[in-house]
Protein backbone atom coordinates (compact mmCIF):
# COMPACT_ATOMS: atom_id res chain seq x y z
CA UNK A 1 0.00 0.00 0.00
CA UNK A 2 0.94 3.57 -0.63
CA UNK A 3 1.92 6.29 1.74
CA UNK A 4 -2.08 8.41 2.43
CA UNK A 5 -1.43 12.19 1.66
CA UNK A 6 -2.72 13.30 5.01
CA UNK A 7 -5.30 15.78 5.48
CA UNK A 8 -4.73 18.83 7.39
CA UNK A 9 -5.88 18.04 10.89
CA UNK A 10 -8.29 21.53 10.75
CA UNK A 11 -9.50 20.52 7.50
CA UNK A 12 -10.17 16.79 8.85
CA UNK A 13 -11.83 18.14 12.16
CA UNK A 14 -14.16 20.13 9.56
CA UNK A 15 -15.99 17.05 7.88
CA UNK A 16 -15.48 14.02 10.85
CA UNK A 17 -15.97 13.80 14.36
CA UNK A 18 -13.64 11.25 15.86
CA UNK A 19 -14.23 8.57 18.46
CA UNK A 20 -11.86 7.54 20.61
CA UNK A 21 -11.34 4.52 23.23
CA UNK A 22 -8.01 4.40 24.98
CA UNK A 23 -6.75 0.85 27.07
CA UNK A 24 -4.09 1.13 29.08
CA UNK A 25 -1.99 -1.14 30.77
CA UNK A 26 -0.85 -1.01 34.00
CA UNK A 27 2.81 -3.26 35.32
CA UNK A 28 1.71 -3.61 39.11
CA UNK A 29 4.64 -3.02 40.97
CA UNK A 30 4.35 -6.00 43.14
CA UNK A 31 7.36 -7.87 44.57
CA UNK A 32 6.00 -11.14 42.64
CA UNK A 33 3.94 -11.92 40.01
CA UNK A 34 0.31 -12.44 39.41
CA UNK A 35 0.50 -16.10 39.80
CA UNK A 36 3.54 -17.68 41.55
CA UNK A 37 6.31 -16.28 43.80
CA UNK A 38 8.84 -15.08 41.13
CA UNK A 39 10.66 -12.03 41.49
CA UNK A 40 9.20 -9.19 39.61
CA UNK A 41 12.90 -7.20 39.85
CA UNK A 42 13.94 -5.00 36.32
CA UNK A 43 17.37 -6.24 34.86
CA UNK A 44 17.54 -9.49 35.96
CA UNK A 45 19.63 -12.34 33.97
CA UNK A 46 17.71 -14.22 31.44
CA UNK A 47 15.09 -16.76 32.33
CA UNK A 48 16.35 -16.23 36.36
CA UNK A 49 12.68 -15.45 37.57
CA UNK A 50 10.80 -18.40 36.39
CA UNK A 51 8.93 -21.29 37.70
CA UNK A 52 6.72 -24.23 36.50
CA UNK A 53 3.37 -22.26 37.00
CA UNK A 54 5.26 -19.03 34.64
CA UNK A 55 6.19 -21.43 32.88
CA UNK A 56 3.10 -23.30 31.98
CA UNK A 57 4.63 -26.97 32.60
CA UNK A 58 2.09 -29.85 33.42
CA UNK A 59 0.60 -29.95 36.58
CA UNK A 60 1.93 -26.16 38.06
CA UNK A 61 -1.17 -24.61 39.72
CA UNK A 62 -1.14 -20.45 39.95
CA UNK A 63 -2.57 -19.06 42.45
CA UNK A 64 -3.08 -15.45 42.56
CA UNK A 65 -1.09 -12.62 44.47
CA UNK A 66 -3.38 -10.83 47.06
CA UNK A 67 -1.52 -7.48 46.98
CA UNK A 68 -1.92 -7.97 42.63
CA UNK A 69 -6.15 -8.14 43.78
CA UNK A 70 -6.11 -5.33 46.56
CA UNK A 71 -4.30 -2.95 44.24
CA UNK A 72 -6.90 -3.60 40.84
CA UNK A 73 -10.16 -3.14 43.84
CA UNK A 74 -8.10 0.11 45.07
CA UNK A 75 -7.57 1.39 41.31
CA UNK A 76 -11.08 0.55 40.34
CA UNK A 77 -12.69 2.46 43.78
CA UNK A 78 -10.05 5.09 42.32
CA UNK A 79 -11.63 5.45 39.05
CA UNK A 80 -15.16 5.63 41.01
CA UNK A 81 -15.55 2.09 39.29
CA UNK A 82 -17.92 -0.78 40.66
CA UNK A 83 -16.09 -3.34 41.72
CA UNK A 84 -17.56 -7.01 41.50
CA UNK A 85 -18.68 -9.23 44.04
CA UNK A 86 -17.68 -11.89 42.08
CA UNK A 87 -15.52 -12.68 39.48
CA UNK A 88 -13.72 -15.23 37.67
CA UNK A 89 -10.16 -15.36 35.68
CA UNK A 90 -10.02 -16.59 31.76
CA UNK A 91 -8.08 -18.48 29.55
CA UNK A 92 -7.35 -16.11 26.11
CA UNK A 93 -6.17 -18.65 23.75
CA UNK A 94 -3.24 -17.58 21.44
CA UNK A 95 -0.49 -18.94 19.93
CA UNK A 96 2.45 -16.79 19.93
CA UNK A 97 5.92 -17.74 21.71
CA UNK A 98 5.71 -14.42 24.40
CA UNK A 99 3.15 -16.50 26.31
CA UNK A 100 4.82 -20.12 26.92
CA UNK A 101 1.28 -21.68 28.12
CA UNK A 102 -0.31 -20.82 25.03
CA UNK A 103 -2.95 -18.83 26.72
CA UNK A 104 -2.58 -15.33 28.86
CA UNK A 105 -4.40 -15.22 32.15
CA UNK A 106 -7.25 -12.60 32.26
CA UNK A 107 -10.32 -11.42 32.94
CA UNK A 108 -12.95 -11.78 29.95
CA UNK A 109 -16.67 -11.07 30.52
CA UNK A 110 -16.08 -10.45 34.49
CA UNK A 111 -14.00 -7.56 35.57
CA UNK A 112 -13.25 -6.89 38.84
CA UNK A 113 -14.25 -3.34 38.14
CA UNK A 114 -16.21 -1.46 35.88
CA UNK A 115 -18.69 1.50 34.76
CA UNK A 116 -16.20 4.35 36.60
CA UNK A 117 -14.72 7.64 35.45
CA UNK A 118 -12.16 10.03 35.82
CA UNK A 119 -12.38 13.87 35.16
CA UNK A 120 -9.45 15.52 33.39
CA UNK A 121 -8.20 18.72 33.44
CA UNK A 122 -7.27 19.95 30.07
CA UNK A 123 -4.58 22.85 29.84
CA UNK A 124 -6.77 25.49 29.70
CA UNK A 125 -9.00 24.17 32.89
CA UNK A 126 -11.44 22.99 31.25
CA UNK A 127 -12.42 19.65 32.81
CA UNK A 128 -13.58 16.43 30.33
CA UNK A 129 -14.90 13.19 32.10
CA UNK A 130 -13.88 9.97 30.49
CA UNK A 131 -15.78 7.01 31.41
CA UNK A 132 -14.49 3.87 32.55
CA UNK A 133 -15.96 0.58 30.90
CA UNK A 134 -13.97 -1.23 33.12
CA UNK A 135 -10.42 -2.44 34.66
CA UNK A 136 -9.34 -6.34 35.17
CA UNK A 137 -6.32 -8.18 36.17
CA UNK A 138 -4.53 -10.15 33.83
CA UNK A 139 -0.40 -11.14 33.38
CA UNK A 140 2.28 -9.82 31.41
CA UNK A 141 3.83 -11.66 28.60
CA UNK A 142 7.51 -12.44 28.05
CA UNK A 143 10.01 -10.31 26.17
CA UNK A 144 11.13 -11.48 22.28
CA UNK A 145 14.76 -10.86 20.65
CA UNK A 146 14.00 -11.08 16.98
CA UNK A 147 17.62 -12.35 15.10
CA UNK A 148 18.58 -12.32 12.25
CA UNK A 149 16.14 -9.52 10.67
CA UNK A 150 17.07 -5.91 9.96
CA UNK A 151 17.40 -3.51 13.59
CA UNK A 152 15.70 -6.37 15.24
CA UNK A 153 12.71 -6.33 13.55
CA UNK A 154 10.09 -9.61 13.50
CA UNK A 155 9.98 -8.71 9.52
CA UNK A 156 12.62 -11.10 8.41
CA UNK A 157 13.85 -12.46 11.28
CA UNK A 158 15.42 -16.14 11.13
CA UNK A 159 13.97 -17.07 14.68
CA UNK A 160 13.69 -15.27 17.97
CA UNK A 161 14.74 -15.85 21.30
CA UNK A 162 12.41 -15.75 24.31
CA UNK A 163 13.24 -14.06 28.25
CA UNK A 164 9.74 -15.03 30.32
CA UNK A 165 11.01 -13.16 32.95
CA UNK A 166 8.32 -10.48 32.14
CA UNK A 167 5.57 -13.63 31.83
CA UNK A 168 3.30 -13.51 34.26
CA UNK A 169 4.08 -10.00 35.79
CA UNK A 170 0.72 -8.40 37.26
CA UNK A 171 -1.32 -5.91 34.73
CA UNK A 172 -4.03 -3.84 35.20
CA UNK A 173 -5.84 -2.91 31.97
CA UNK A 174 -8.35 0.10 32.19
CA UNK A 175 -10.36 0.39 28.92
CA UNK A 176 -12.51 3.34 28.43
CA UNK A 177 -15.95 3.89 26.74
CA UNK A 178 -16.10 5.02 23.57
CA UNK A 179 -14.99 9.07 24.36
CA UNK A 180 -17.05 11.40 22.41
CA UNK A 181 -17.63 14.85 22.07
CA UNK A 182 -14.12 15.46 22.35
CA UNK A 183 -13.92 17.30 18.46
CA UNK A 184 -10.79 18.41 17.39
CA UNK A 185 -9.55 18.18 21.37
CA UNK A 186 -9.75 14.43 21.06
CA UNK A 187 -5.48 14.33 20.97
CA UNK A 188 -5.15 16.51 23.99
CA UNK A 189 -7.95 14.37 25.49
CA UNK A 190 -5.76 11.38 25.04
CA UNK A 191 -2.84 12.73 26.48
CA UNK A 192 -4.60 14.32 29.46
CA UNK A 193 -6.46 10.94 30.58
CA UNK A 194 -3.17 9.20 30.14
CA UNK A 195 -1.15 12.24 32.08
CA UNK A 196 -4.07 11.76 35.18
CA UNK A 197 -4.24 7.98 35.20
CA UNK A 198 -0.54 7.72 35.37
CA UNK A 199 -1.05 10.07 38.51
CA UNK A 200 -3.50 8.19 40.01
CA UNK A 201 -1.60 4.96 39.91
CA UNK A 202 1.62 6.19 41.80
CA UNK A 203 -0.66 8.21 44.05
CA UNK A 204 -2.22 4.98 44.86
CA UNK A 205 1.41 3.98 45.34
CA UNK A 206 0.20 1.00 43.17
CA UNK A 207 3.15 1.44 40.45
CA UNK A 208 5.42 4.03 39.50
CA UNK A 209 4.11 3.86 36.34
CA UNK A 210 7.03 4.88 34.20
CA UNK A 211 5.76 4.82 30.49
CA UNK A 212 9.73 4.62 29.51
CA UNK A 213 10.13 1.54 31.36
CA UNK A 214 7.00 -0.28 29.59
CA UNK A 215 5.44 -0.08 33.23
CA UNK A 216 2.53 1.76 31.59
CA UNK A 217 1.25 1.49 27.94
CA UNK A 218 -1.73 2.82 26.13
CA UNK A 219 -3.40 1.61 22.77
CA UNK A 220 -5.33 3.81 20.98
CA UNK A 221 -8.61 3.38 19.17
CA UNK A 222 -9.92 5.88 17.01
CA UNK A 223 -12.58 5.90 14.39
CA UNK A 224 -13.63 8.88 12.48
CA UNK A 225 -17.76 9.17 11.63
CA UNK A 226 -18.98 12.22 9.68
CA UNK A 227 -20.35 15.36 11.75
CA UNK A 228 -23.52 14.62 12.80
CA UNK A 229 -23.66 11.11 12.27
CA UNK A 230 -24.95 8.73 15.82
CA UNK A 231 -22.88 5.23 14.76
CA UNK A 232 -18.97 4.47 14.89
CA UNK A 233 -16.41 4.79 12.19
CA UNK A 234 -14.58 1.48 11.77
CA UNK A 235 -11.64 1.74 13.84
CA UNK A 236 -8.02 1.30 14.26
CA UNK A 237 -6.16 -0.12 17.32
CA UNK A 238 -2.64 2.05 17.43
CA UNK A 239 -0.59 -0.50 20.16
CA UNK A 240 1.85 0.16 22.64
CA UNK A 241 2.04 4.07 22.62
CA UNK A 242 4.58 4.75 25.19
CA UNK A 243 4.74 8.48 26.02
CA UNK A 244 2.15 11.11 26.83
CA UNK A 245 3.31 12.91 23.55
CA UNK A 246 3.02 10.22 21.20
CA UNK A 247 -0.54 9.86 22.74
CA UNK A 248 -0.85 12.93 21.41
CA UNK A 249 0.37 12.37 18.54
CA UNK A 250 -0.61 9.31 17.57
CA UNK A 251 -4.11 10.30 18.17
CA UNK A 252 -3.62 13.33 15.53
CA UNK A 253 -1.94 11.56 13.19
CA UNK A 254 -4.69 9.01 12.99
CA UNK A 255 -7.55 11.48 12.42
CA UNK A 256 -5.30 12.82 9.64
CA UNK A 257 -5.00 9.58 8.41
CA UNK A 258 -8.71 8.12 8.23
CA UNK A 259 -9.84 11.41 6.78
CA UNK A 260 -7.33 11.11 3.87
CA UNK A 261 -8.81 7.15 3.35
CA UNK A 262 -12.27 8.30 3.90
CA UNK A 263 -12.52 11.26 1.84
CA UNK A 264 -10.73 9.33 -0.79
CA UNK A 265 -13.72 7.32 -0.89
CA UNK A 266 -12.17 4.15 0.94
CA UNK A 267 -12.52 2.42 3.76
CA UNK A 268 -10.42 1.86 7.12
CA UNK A 269 -8.93 -1.40 7.71
CA UNK A 270 -9.89 -2.94 11.22
CA UNK A 271 -6.17 -3.68 12.17
CA UNK A 272 -3.88 -3.19 14.70
CA UNK A 273 -0.89 -0.24 13.84
CA UNK A 274 2.59 0.10 14.91
CA UNK A 275 3.23 4.14 16.09
CA UNK A 276 7.05 4.82 15.50
CA UNK A 277 8.34 7.75 17.81
CA UNK A 278 10.56 8.87 14.97
CA UNK A 279 8.42 11.00 12.91
CA UNK A 280 5.11 10.57 14.74
CA UNK A 281 3.49 8.06 11.73
CA UNK A 282 1.79 4.61 12.00
CA UNK A 283 1.91 1.75 10.14
CA UNK A 284 -0.28 -1.41 9.80
CA UNK A 285 0.04 -4.41 12.07
CA UNK A 286 -1.76 -7.70 11.84
CA UNK A 287 -5.55 -7.60 10.63
CA UNK A 288 -7.43 -7.55 14.10
CA UNK A 289 -9.04 -11.32 14.92
CA UNK A 290 -12.22 -11.52 16.17
CA UNK A 291 -12.66 -11.75 20.06
CA UNK A 292 -14.47 -15.23 19.91
CA UNK A 293 -11.23 -16.74 18.00
CA UNK A 294 -9.47 -16.72 21.81
CA UNK A 295 -11.80 -18.80 22.53
CA UNK A 296 -11.92 -17.25 25.96
CA UNK A 297 -13.54 -19.20 29.28
CA UNK A 298 -13.19 -19.50 32.55
CA UNK A 299 -9.90 -20.32 34.22
CA UNK A 300 -10.71 -23.61 35.80
CA UNK A 301 -7.18 -23.38 37.88
CA UNK A 302 -8.12 -20.57 39.74
CA UNK A 303 -11.02 -19.56 42.00
CA UNK A 304 -13.64 -17.04 41.86
CA UNK A 305 -12.47 -13.70 43.46
CA UNK A 306 -15.32 -12.48 45.73
CA UNK A 307 -14.37 -8.90 47.38
CA UNK A 308 -16.66 -8.37 50.41
CA UNK A 309 -18.44 -5.71 50.60
CA UNK A 310 -16.43 -4.65 54.00
CA UNK A 311 -12.92 -5.45 52.56
CA UNK A 312 -13.59 -3.36 49.28
CA UNK A 313 -15.14 -0.30 51.45
CA UNK A 314 -11.99 -0.36 53.79
CA UNK A 315 -10.13 0.05 50.88
CA UNK A 316 -12.52 2.70 50.04
CA UNK A 317 -11.68 4.22 53.56
CA UNK A 318 -7.84 4.40 52.71
CA UNK A 319 -7.74 5.91 49.43
CA UNK A 320 -5.53 8.84 48.69
CA UNK A 321 -6.63 12.25 48.07
CA UNK A 322 -7.28 12.00 43.88
CA UNK A 323 -4.48 13.89 42.65
CA UNK A 324 -6.65 16.41 40.70
CA UNK A 325 -8.45 17.30 43.85
CA UNK A 326 -5.08 17.66 45.77
CA UNK A 327 -3.45 19.92 42.91
CA UNK A 328 -6.49 21.94 43.21
CA UNK A 329 -5.91 22.21 47.23
CA UNK A 330 -2.29 23.18 46.62
CA UNK A 331 -3.17 25.58 43.90
CA UNK A 332 -5.52 27.51 46.41
CA UNK A 333 -2.48 27.36 48.83
CA UNK A 334 0.30 28.27 46.89
CA UNK A 335 -2.26 31.48 45.39
CA UNK A 336 -1.42 30.71 41.81
CA UNK A 337 -3.56 30.64 38.55
CA UNK A 338 -3.85 27.66 36.80
CA UNK A 339 -1.63 28.63 33.96
CA UNK A 340 1.38 28.19 36.99
CA UNK A 341 0.02 25.56 38.13
CA UNK A 342 0.08 23.40 34.75
CA UNK A 343 3.65 24.44 34.49
CA UNK A 344 4.30 23.20 37.29
CA UNK A 345 2.76 19.98 36.94
CA UNK A 346 4.16 19.75 33.47
CA UNK A 347 7.95 20.64 34.96
CA UNK A 348 7.43 17.43 37.36
CA UNK A 349 7.47 19.85 40.18
CA UNK A 350 4.24 19.78 42.44
CA UNK A 351 5.82 16.43 44.73
CA UNK A 352 9.19 18.53 45.06
CA UNK A 353 8.12 21.82 46.18
CA UNK A 354 5.41 19.71 48.65
CA UNK A 355 8.17 18.24 50.37
CA UNK A 356 10.35 21.01 50.45
CA UNK A 357 7.27 23.15 52.28
CA UNK A 358 7.13 20.15 54.42
CA UNK A 359 10.86 20.06 54.99
CA UNK A 360 9.78 24.11 56.60
CA UNK A 361 10.34 26.62 53.66
CA UNK A 362 7.48 28.76 52.63
CA UNK A 363 5.16 27.81 49.54
CA UNK A 364 5.79 30.87 47.09
CA UNK A 365 10.06 30.47 48.33
CA UNK A 366 9.95 26.76 47.27
CA UNK A 367 8.04 26.75 44.41
CA UNK A 368 10.47 30.18 43.12
CA UNK A 369 13.38 27.62 43.42
CA UNK A 370 11.97 24.95 41.34
CA UNK A 371 10.45 26.49 38.64
CA UNK A 372 13.29 29.15 38.32
CA UNK A 373 16.97 28.33 38.77
CA UNK A 374 16.56 24.27 39.30
CA UNK A 375 13.90 24.07 36.24
CA UNK A 376 16.74 26.13 34.53
CA UNK A 377 19.55 23.88 35.08
CA UNK A 378 17.47 20.51 34.80
CA UNK A 379 16.63 21.62 31.38
CA UNK A 380 20.58 22.82 30.50
CA UNK A 381 21.33 19.49 31.35
CA UNK A 382 18.47 17.26 29.79
CA UNK A 383 17.31 15.64 33.18
CA UNK A 384 14.42 15.54 35.28
CA UNK A 385 13.97 18.19 38.54
CA UNK A 386 13.77 14.79 40.65
CA UNK A 387 16.59 13.61 39.11
CA UNK A 388 18.89 16.86 39.75
CA UNK A 389 21.61 16.37 42.30
CA UNK A 390 19.61 18.32 45.09
CA UNK A 391 16.69 17.35 47.31
CA UNK A 392 13.73 19.63 48.58
CA UNK A 393 15.80 19.62 52.35
CA UNK A 394 18.85 20.88 50.54
CA UNK A 395 16.40 23.89 49.46
CA UNK A 396 14.52 23.98 52.71
CA UNK A 397 17.61 24.66 54.22
CA UNK A 398 18.59 27.34 51.96
CA UNK A 399 14.90 28.78 52.25
CA UNK A 400 15.97 28.77 56.10
CA UNK A 401 18.82 30.40 55.80
CA UNK A 402 17.63 33.51 53.84
CA UNK A 403 14.59 33.78 56.04
CA UNK A 404 17.44 34.08 59.05
CA UNK A 405 19.59 36.71 57.11
CA UNK A 406 22.90 34.68 57.30
CA UNK A 407 21.93 34.54 52.94
CA UNK A 408 21.18 37.03 50.44
CA UNK A 409 19.46 35.70 47.18
CA UNK A 410 22.72 36.38 45.42
CA UNK A 411 24.38 34.27 47.90
CA UNK A 412 21.35 32.17 48.07
CA UNK A 413 22.43 31.08 44.30
CA UNK A 414 25.63 30.63 44.84
CA UNK A 415 24.82 27.76 47.77
CA UNK A 416 22.47 26.03 45.83
CA UNK A 417 25.05 26.20 42.78
CA UNK A 418 27.19 24.75 45.29
CA UNK A 419 24.46 22.45 46.14
CA UNK A 420 24.18 20.95 42.43
CA UNK A 421 28.17 20.97 41.59
CA UNK A 422 28.00 18.24 44.99
CA UNK A 423 30.44 20.65 47.12
CA UNK A 424 27.98 19.14 49.87
CA UNK A 425 24.53 20.04 52.22
CA UNK A 426 23.81 23.88 52.25
CA UNK A 427 25.81 24.57 55.36
CA UNK A 428 28.80 22.74 53.91
CA UNK A 429 28.89 25.24 51.10
CA UNK A 430 28.87 28.16 53.19
CA UNK A 431 31.61 26.74 55.30
CA UNK A 432 33.53 26.11 52.28
CA UNK A 433 32.81 29.05 50.14
CA UNK A 434 32.67 31.64 53.19
CA UNK A 435 29.25 32.78 51.90
CA UNK A 436 28.10 34.51 54.79
CA UNK A 437 25.61 37.66 54.63
CA UNK A 438 27.93 40.79 56.34
CA UNK A 439 25.85 41.34 59.87
CA UNK A 440 28.71 42.42 61.69
CA UNK A 441 27.40 46.20 62.09
CA UNK A 442 31.05 47.67 62.44
CA UNK A 443 32.11 45.64 59.19
CA UNK A 444 29.47 47.05 57.09
CA UNK A 445 29.32 50.52 59.03
CA UNK A 446 33.04 50.79 58.26
CA UNK A 447 32.37 49.76 54.40
CA UNK A 448 29.56 52.18 53.99
CA UNK A 449 31.76 55.08 55.30
CA UNK A 450 34.69 54.10 52.69
CA UNK A 451 31.94 54.04 50.07
CA UNK A 452 30.33 57.63 50.95
CA UNK A 453 33.45 58.44 51.46
CA UNK A 454 35.08 57.40 47.63
CA UNK A 455 31.84 58.94 46.61
CA UNK A 456 31.21 62.73 47.50
CA UNK A 457 29.10 63.73 44.84
CA UNK A 458 26.80 61.05 44.84
CA UNK A 459 26.88 61.58 48.90
CA UNK A 460 25.66 65.03 47.97
CA UNK A 461 23.19 64.17 45.99
CA UNK A 462 21.85 62.21 48.75
CA UNK A 463 22.04 64.72 51.06
CA UNK A 464 20.13 66.68 49.56
CA UNK A 465 17.43 64.68 48.84
CA UNK A 466 17.76 62.48 45.48
CA UNK A 467 16.96 59.48 47.60
CA UNK A 468 17.12 56.78 44.14
CA UNK A 469 21.20 57.93 44.13
CA UNK A 470 21.72 55.86 47.09
CA UNK A 471 21.27 52.59 44.70
CA UNK A 472 24.82 53.57 43.69
CA UNK A 473 26.34 53.80 46.64
CA UNK A 474 24.70 50.04 48.03
CA UNK A 475 26.45 48.93 44.44
CA UNK A 476 29.76 50.26 46.01
CA UNK A 477 29.27 48.33 48.82
CA UNK A 478 28.25 45.46 47.88
CA UNK A 479 31.41 45.10 45.54
CA UNK A 480 33.35 45.78 48.73
CA UNK A 481 32.01 43.34 50.60
CA UNK A 482 31.51 40.93 47.24
CA UNK A 483 28.24 40.72 47.53
CA UNK A 484 27.75 39.13 51.06
CA UNK A 485 25.91 42.36 52.52
CA UNK A 486 22.58 42.43 53.07
CA UNK A 487 21.40 45.34 50.73
CA UNK A 488 18.72 46.68 52.39
CA UNK A 489 20.62 46.69 55.55
CA UNK A 490 23.02 48.78 53.43
CA UNK A 491 20.69 50.84 52.50
CA UNK A 492 18.94 51.81 55.37
CA UNK A 493 22.82 52.49 56.97
CA UNK A 494 23.75 54.87 54.11
CA UNK A 495 20.52 56.71 54.55
CA UNK A 496 20.85 57.00 58.16
CA UNK A 497 24.51 57.90 57.92
CA UNK A 498 23.77 60.94 55.35
CA UNK A 499 20.80 62.05 58.01
CA UNK A 500 18.12 61.17 55.06
CA UNK A 501 14.76 60.08 55.69
CA UNK A 502 14.42 56.64 53.10
CA UNK B 1 -30.52 -27.31 18.35
CA UNK B 2 -26.39 -27.24 18.61
CA UNK B 3 -24.43 -28.39 16.44
CA UNK B 4 -21.23 -28.07 15.09
CA UNK B 5 -20.19 -27.48 11.10
CA UNK B 6 -17.27 -29.04 9.37
CA UNK B 7 -16.72 -25.21 8.74
CA UNK B 8 -16.26 -24.26 12.29
CA UNK B 9 -14.36 -27.74 13.05
CA UNK B 10 -11.62 -26.54 10.35
CA UNK B 11 -11.73 -22.97 11.88
CA UNK B 12 -10.68 -24.19 15.07
CA UNK B 13 -8.35 -26.49 13.88
CA UNK B 14 -6.43 -23.90 12.27
CA UNK B 15 -6.76 -21.77 15.99
CA UNK B 16 -5.13 -24.69 17.67
CA UNK B 17 -2.62 -25.15 14.78
CA UNK B 18 -3.94 -28.65 14.40
CA UNK B 19 -3.53 -29.93 10.15
CA UNK B 20 -6.45 -31.65 10.06
CA UNK B 21 -7.02 -33.70 6.16
CA UNK B 22 -10.83 -33.60 4.34
CA UNK B 23 -11.52 -36.59 5.84
CA UNK B 24 -10.25 -36.14 9.04
CA UNK B 25 -12.42 -32.85 9.14
CA UNK B 26 -15.33 -35.36 7.91
CA UNK B 27 -14.90 -37.53 10.76
CA UNK B 28 -14.17 -34.74 13.91
CA UNK B 29 -16.99 -33.38 13.12
CA UNK B 30 -19.00 -36.42 13.68
CA UNK B 31 -17.74 -37.49 16.80
CA UNK B 32 -18.01 -33.50 18.10
CA UNK B 33 -21.41 -32.71 17.03
CA UNK B 34 -22.12 -36.29 18.76
CA UNK B 35 -20.49 -35.16 22.16
CA UNK B 36 -21.76 -31.79 22.11
CA UNK B 37 -25.36 -32.90 21.60
CA UNK B 38 -24.66 -35.18 24.62
CA UNK B 39 -23.36 -32.35 26.84
CA UNK B 40 -26.05 -30.42 25.73
CA UNK B 41 -28.62 -32.85 27.73
CA UNK B 42 -27.35 -31.03 30.78
CA UNK B 43 -29.34 -27.91 29.75
CA UNK B 44 -32.32 -29.92 29.79
CA UNK B 45 -32.03 -31.24 33.57
CA UNK B 46 -30.95 -27.99 34.66
CA UNK B 47 -33.55 -25.02 35.05
CA UNK B 48 -32.87 -21.34 35.07
CA UNK B 49 -32.24 -21.45 38.22
CA UNK B 50 -28.67 -23.42 38.20
CA UNK B 51 -25.76 -21.16 37.55
CA UNK B 52 -23.24 -22.90 35.20
CA UNK B 53 -20.57 -24.28 37.30
CA UNK B 54 -16.98 -24.00 36.28
CA UNK B 55 -15.65 -25.21 39.45
CA UNK B 56 -16.53 -27.84 41.13
CA UNK B 57 -15.71 -26.89 44.78
CA UNK B 58 -17.96 -23.62 46.50
CA UNK B 59 -14.16 -22.02 47.09
CA UNK B 60 -13.47 -18.30 46.46
CA UNK B 61 -10.70 -15.76 47.42
CA UNK B 62 -7.66 -18.31 47.43
CA UNK B 63 -5.04 -16.02 47.46
CA UNK B 64 -0.96 -16.16 48.55
CA UNK B 65 0.77 -13.29 50.19
CA UNK B 66 3.30 -11.09 47.75
CA UNK B 67 6.11 -12.75 49.17
CA UNK B 68 9.34 -13.93 46.83
CA UNK B 69 10.00 -17.85 46.41
CA UNK B 70 12.85 -19.25 45.06
CA UNK B 71 12.60 -19.44 41.03
CA UNK B 72 14.39 -22.19 38.94
CA UNK B 73 17.73 -21.54 37.73
CA UNK B 74 17.80 -20.19 34.43
CA UNK B 75 19.18 -23.94 33.14
CA UNK B 76 16.31 -25.61 35.08
CA UNK B 77 14.19 -23.60 33.14
CA UNK B 78 16.01 -24.11 29.40
CA UNK B 79 16.35 -28.04 30.45
CA UNK B 80 13.32 -28.79 28.32
CA UNK B 81 13.58 -26.41 25.62
CA UNK B 82 14.24 -28.16 22.11
CA UNK B 83 16.55 -25.23 21.71
CA UNK B 84 18.18 -22.03 23.16
CA UNK B 85 20.47 -19.80 22.67
CA UNK B 86 22.06 -16.61 25.16
CA UNK B 87 20.05 -18.26 27.79
CA UNK B 88 16.65 -17.45 26.12
CA UNK B 89 14.25 -20.38 24.65
CA UNK B 90 15.06 -20.50 20.49
CA UNK B 91 11.48 -20.91 18.60
CA UNK B 92 11.12 -21.17 14.70
CA UNK B 93 10.53 -17.72 12.90
CA UNK B 94 7.04 -16.06 13.93
CA UNK B 95 6.45 -14.49 10.60
CA UNK B 96 6.81 -16.05 7.50
CA UNK B 97 8.14 -14.20 3.96
CA UNK B 98 5.08 -11.94 3.35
Amino acid sequence: MTVTELVPYEEALATYDPVMGLEVHVELGTATKMFCGCSTTLGADANSQTCPTCLGLPGALPVVNATGVESAVRIGLALHCEIAEWCRFARKNYFYPDMPKNFQTSQYDEPIAFDGYLDVQLEDGEIFRVEIERAHMEEDTGKSTHIGGATGRIHGASHSLLDYNRAGIPLIEIVTKPIEGAGERAPEVAKAYVAELRELIKALGVSEARMEMGQMRCDVNLSLRPKGERSFGTRSETKNVNSLRSVERAARFEVQRHAAVLDAGGKIVQETRHFHEDDGSTTPGRVKEEAEDYRYFPEPDLVPVAPSREWVEELRAGLPELPRVRRNRLREEWGISQHEMQSVLNAGAVGLIVATTDAGAPADQARKWWMGELARRANESGTDLADLPIGPEDVARVCALVAEGSLNDKLARQVIEGVLDGEGAPDEVVEKRGLKVVSDEGALGAAVDEAIAGNAAVAEKIRGGKVQAAGALVGAVMKATRGQADAARVRELILEKLGVEG
Amino acid sequence: MPGISREEVAHLARLARLELKDEELDHFAGQLDDIIGAVATVSDVANEDVPPTSHPLPLTNVMRPDTVRPSLTPQQALSGAPAQEQQRFKVPQILGED
